[in-house]
């Protein structure tokens, strides 16, 4: 016993400080829903407090009073009918009383019509997928955290594996209306901060929204095991106010048209290079690894790929269109014409793999548009 | 625990072919305890390859898909490897002595169940070895990624668990039959001991959702290798309909894993008490109302998959009725002890660390039910808190004061009650240390089934993992202490304890390979 204290305070000790600052509750949110959840929440946790100590006291008073250590006699009762139908009632009744203030939050946590913006998620291994319906604005938002972090090759940040490459950017004090779906696997979105979780499945649709009063960034992560990287596809939703959020809608509808225009221009060697490794490390080194070697009986080795070291066509395909049933993406739905071409490029040439040739964005924009 | 053998004078056959071909009730039931310690084991070590990569963040002993293996296979291994077959061990043993019969009313069919076991779990554990590695979908093995996305070993997985519903179809029916029709003379239903009660209940919430089980492997079977969509949106299906399907199954096996536990503490307390149980009655009509009810609470473990409304309240309200009857077990075993006249030896103590544990157990499981506040719990530590605190401290806790309990009467040996007691607070503490910190983890928002987690996580971690090493060593002390009884201990009481009440100790100690051949009768209880 003594031994294990100690054991325990020496761990707490070498524990960095930072850490230290424990975090032991739900949050209360940012929203009216995640504060009226937050009260329910501790409303039943005091209702279970008090049980226990009414409970536990009994017991505990008879265990200390009524041993025969202490020469107690055992008494031969055996049943009582109205203490029995009273501690039916009572929890019975303490029950109602708990469901009648659940019941109104979850009505009003299952109504949400009348939105102001409504955002399609989907889940994807192991990524989100944020579509901004009637604003023609959609992205992909993956895990940022470095694979030397998480391999303890290099210190971890206060965001460590909470942290991603495009924040979802909503506006404060406006409905926002989620859809949820998947693309392959089930996925859960939760953002505790809002109080939403919700399953995204593939195949079908799921609603929930929320109204959020402070700009801030809010973090949250997929709840439902989905396959090897589910502890690697967090959430980011980032509020800011109403103006803001529309400058952002431009500016994301710029980008859009910027990357449009830059399939068209010539791409060297060089510069797909350099951005297919971005490419790569974020959307492909998950499965492929980052060295090009493939998991054994799972995912193939893109290095001395007879595919990638092979015609152009085929390997195009394989990127463009996958090959769901074994779990390879179509990346055509996924990654504009520079990305693909860039990161088929890059596949091409690093490694062991030196065909010297390159794709050019405006190869694969012919594909696609063909299809 | 084998050593009763030598006194019987109409002895079982001699070497390895006694156990193969045994249709004794009591070799049987060693068989099945025996199996499900070291399948206890077998779980335990793939815990601590959890824990150990949990120990810290970051990814440093295994990687994630090896980390979902050992997830999922030590919640398979647990539930179907160790806490079912101890029951039915604890059943074999117990039931024909507690009714005065000679055995079980089908010994052949007893043999069978059990022979079936260790071959689903050697299929099982070979997947650990085949490309593509173990089922590594969790213990709830949703679709689609357990089907569409699943390593190729599902197939396995799948014939392991047809096999394990069998044998638990027959074990189950065993019992039925047995407790119907080998009543002593004189002995009605209500004067049966609860822990006969309880295993009918259960046997019975068995043979109707085993079925259940089955049916959805078969469905997930032919989705993986014959072209149909149940599970597969893709082709019509829904991926929704399996986790009813699974729920409606699993959830009456919750039940089922904590029934006879009930049934055990029912027992035990009022021997430590010296007190008749208070509501035998209604302990009865508890039990049987917590079985009916299981059927239609299942869909409160989706309450995130998106159910219209008054699905969602429904199952809200349900669940949170299921509380009523298990409150009136835990007043009643309360009442029994209240005005008794109470020792504390090992069976006792961990009767008592279960009533405090379960309790603290349901009290969460309540909380859960709320569907407003479960969007937050759901999916986090703090359910892996909650099914841990009913299943660790509640039905193995349960399984382990029952051993300590009978064990006198089975091998004629008593147990060393000092190394009972250290192995009591060891786990007690263990237990608490493993469990109680994944309450907080997982308010604070971390998710279940990661190999890796968010720095704010690290502390209770590590305290978890710490907790977690010192339960598993623990139970090592176990061993120890069922083997130094059996080779060594002090011979046995007639009656080792001195409140002890039924038909099972009035056979001598040790309890003779055969039993009841002339059925006692049973008077007025
Ligand atoms: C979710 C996991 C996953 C991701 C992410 C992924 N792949 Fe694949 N990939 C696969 C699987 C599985 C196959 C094998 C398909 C088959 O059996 O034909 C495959 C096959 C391939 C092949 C053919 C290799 C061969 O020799 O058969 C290429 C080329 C390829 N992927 C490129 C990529 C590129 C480029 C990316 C990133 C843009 C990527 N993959 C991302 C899973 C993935
Ligand atoms: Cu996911």
């Amino acid at each position: 016993m003594c031994r294990l204290l100690h054991l325990f305070s020496l761990a707490l000790v070498l524990t960095p400080a930072p850490l230290l600052a424990l975090e032991f509750n739900m949050p209360s949110g940012v929203t009216d829903t995640s504060q009226s959840v937050f009260n329910l929440h501790m409303t039943i946790f005091y209702i279970c407090l008090a049980i226990a100590v009414v409970v536990f006291g009994v017991m505990f008073w008879s265990i200390f009073h009524h041993r025969r250590s202490r020469g107690a006699k055992a008494a031969q009762f055996h049943g009582s009918v109205v203490v029995e139908i009273i501690w039916t009632i009572i929890p019975f009744l303490i029950l109602v009383a708990i469901a009648i203030p659940a019941t109104t939050t979850l009505s009003d946590m299952y109504d949400a019509s009348e939105s102001d913006v409504d955002i399609q998620v989907t889940g994807h291994q192991w990524k989100w997928h944020y579509k901004y319906i009637g604003e023609d604005v959609d992205f992909f938002s993956i895990l940022n955290t470095s694979r030397e972090e998480i391999e303890n090759r290099k210190k971890k940040n206060p965001n460590y594996l909470l942290e991603v490459d495009n924040a979802l950017v909503v506006p404060t004090n406006k409905k926002i209306r989620f859809l949820f779906t998947s693309n392959d696997v089930i996925h859960a979105w939760w953002v505790p901060d809002l109080a939403i979780k919700k399953d995204a499945i593939p195949g079908f649709i799921n609603e929930s929204w929320t109204r959020i009063k402070e700009p801030g960034l809010y973090r949250g992560q997929c709840a439902e095991l989905c396959g090897k990287h589910h502890a690697f596809m967090p959430i980011e939703v980032k509020a800011v106010p109403e103006a803001s959020y529309l400058a952002w809608l431009e500016d994301q509808k710029a980008a859009k048209l910027a990357e449009a225009a830059s399939a068209e221009q010539d791409w060297s060697m060089d510069q797909l290079m350099t951005a297919g490794a971005t490419v790569y490390e974020k959307n492909c080194a998950v499965c492929h690894q980052a060295d090009g070697s493939g998991v054994a009986g799972a995912f193939p080795a893109l290095n001395g790929s007879a595919i990638v070291q092979g015609d152009k066509a085929g390997h195009l395909d394989i990127v463009v269109n996958g090959k769901l049933a074994k779990g390879m993406p179509a990346f055509g739905e996924q990654l504009s014409a520079v990305d693909i071409a860039a990161v088929i490029t890059y596949e091409r040439n690093s490694w062991d793999n030196q065909t010297g040739d390159h794709v050019s964005p405006a190869e694969v924009q012919t594909l696609m548009d063909k299809q | 625990m084998s050593a009763h053998a030598e006194t019987a004078h109409h002895g079982p056959a001699s070497g390895i072919s006694r156990w193969i071909l045994t249709t004794n009730h009591k070799d049987i039931g060693t068989m099945y305890l025996v199996f499900s310690l070291l399948m206890l084991f077998v779980g335990g070590s793939m815990a601590f390859v959890i824990r150990a990569e949990l120990f810290q963040p970051g990814l440093q002993m295994v990687m994630p898909e090896f980390f979902n293996q050992m997830t999922t296979m030590h919640g398979l291994i647990m539930v179907f490897g160790a806490v079912m077959p101890a029951f039915v061990g604890l059943a074999n043993w117990q039931i024909p002595l507690m009714i005065g019969a000679p055995d079980m009313a089908l010994p052949r069919l007893n043999n069978l169940s059990f022979w079936i076991l260790p071959f689903a779990f050697a299929m099982l554990l070979s997947t650990l070895l085949m490309p593509g590695g173990a089922p590594d979908f969790g213990w709830t093995f949703y679709a689609p990624l357990s089907t569409t996305y699943a390593p190729p070993s599902v197939t396995f997985f799948i014939f392991a668990i047809h096999m394990m519903g069998i044998s638990s179809i027959l074990g189950a029916i065993n019992v039925v039959v047995t407790i119907f029709n080998m009543r002593a003379p004189g002995m009605k239903l209500m004067d049966m001991p609860l822990f006969v009660w309880t295993w009918l209940i259960t046997a019975f919430l068995l043979i109707a959702v085993m079925p259940v089980l089955a049916a959805v492997v078969t469905m997930m079977l032919m989705d993986v290798h014959f072209g149909t969509s149940f599970f597969n949106a893709a082709g019509g299906g829904d991926p929704v309909l399996f986790q009813h399907v699974f729920w409606f199954f699993a959830h009456p096996e919750v039940y089922i894993m904590v029934l006879p536990a009930f049934g055990v503490i029912s027992q035990i307390v009022p021997t430590f008490a010296r007190k008749p149980l208070f509501g035998y009655h209604s302990m009865v009509y508890a039990t049987a109302a917590i079985a009916v009810m299981s059927f239609i609470v299942w869909a409160h473990h989706m309450f995130t998959v998106g159910m219209p409304l008054a699905g969602e309240l429904f199952f809200m309200y349900t669940t949170m009725l299921i509380a009523v009857p298990t409150g009136v077990k835990v007043f009643n075993w309360i009442s029994t002890m209240f005005r008794g006249s109470m020792t504390f030896e090992t069976p006792m103590l961990f009767a008592i660390a279960f009533i405090v544990l379960f309790t603290i157990g349901g009290l969460s499981g309540l909380m859960l039910a709320i569907a407003p506040a479960d969007f937050q719990y759901h999916d986090t530590y703090f359910v892996v808190a909650h099914f841990h605190y009913v299943l660790v401290p509640g039905s193995v806790f349960g399984i382990i004061a029952g051993v300590y309990y009978w064990l006198p009467k089975w091998c004629g040996k008593m147990y060393d009650e000092k190394l009972g007691q250290w192995h009591f607070w060891l786990s007690f503490i263990g237990v608490n240390l493993t469990f109680f910190p994944m309450h907080f983890v997982g308010l604070a928002g971390m998710p279940r089934r990661i190999p890796d987690y968010a720095l704010q996580f690290a502390d209770f971690n590590m305290i978890t993992s710490i907790g977690a090493f010192l339960f598993g060593t623990t139970q090592l002390l176990f061993v120890y202490i069922l083997i130094k009884t059996v080779r060594s201990g002090k011979p046995a009481e007639q009656l080792p304890w001195d409140g002890a009440q039924g038909l099972e100790w009035s056979v001598p100690t040790p309890a003779p390979y055969h039993t009841f051949s002339t059925p006692p009768v049973v008077g007025d209880k």
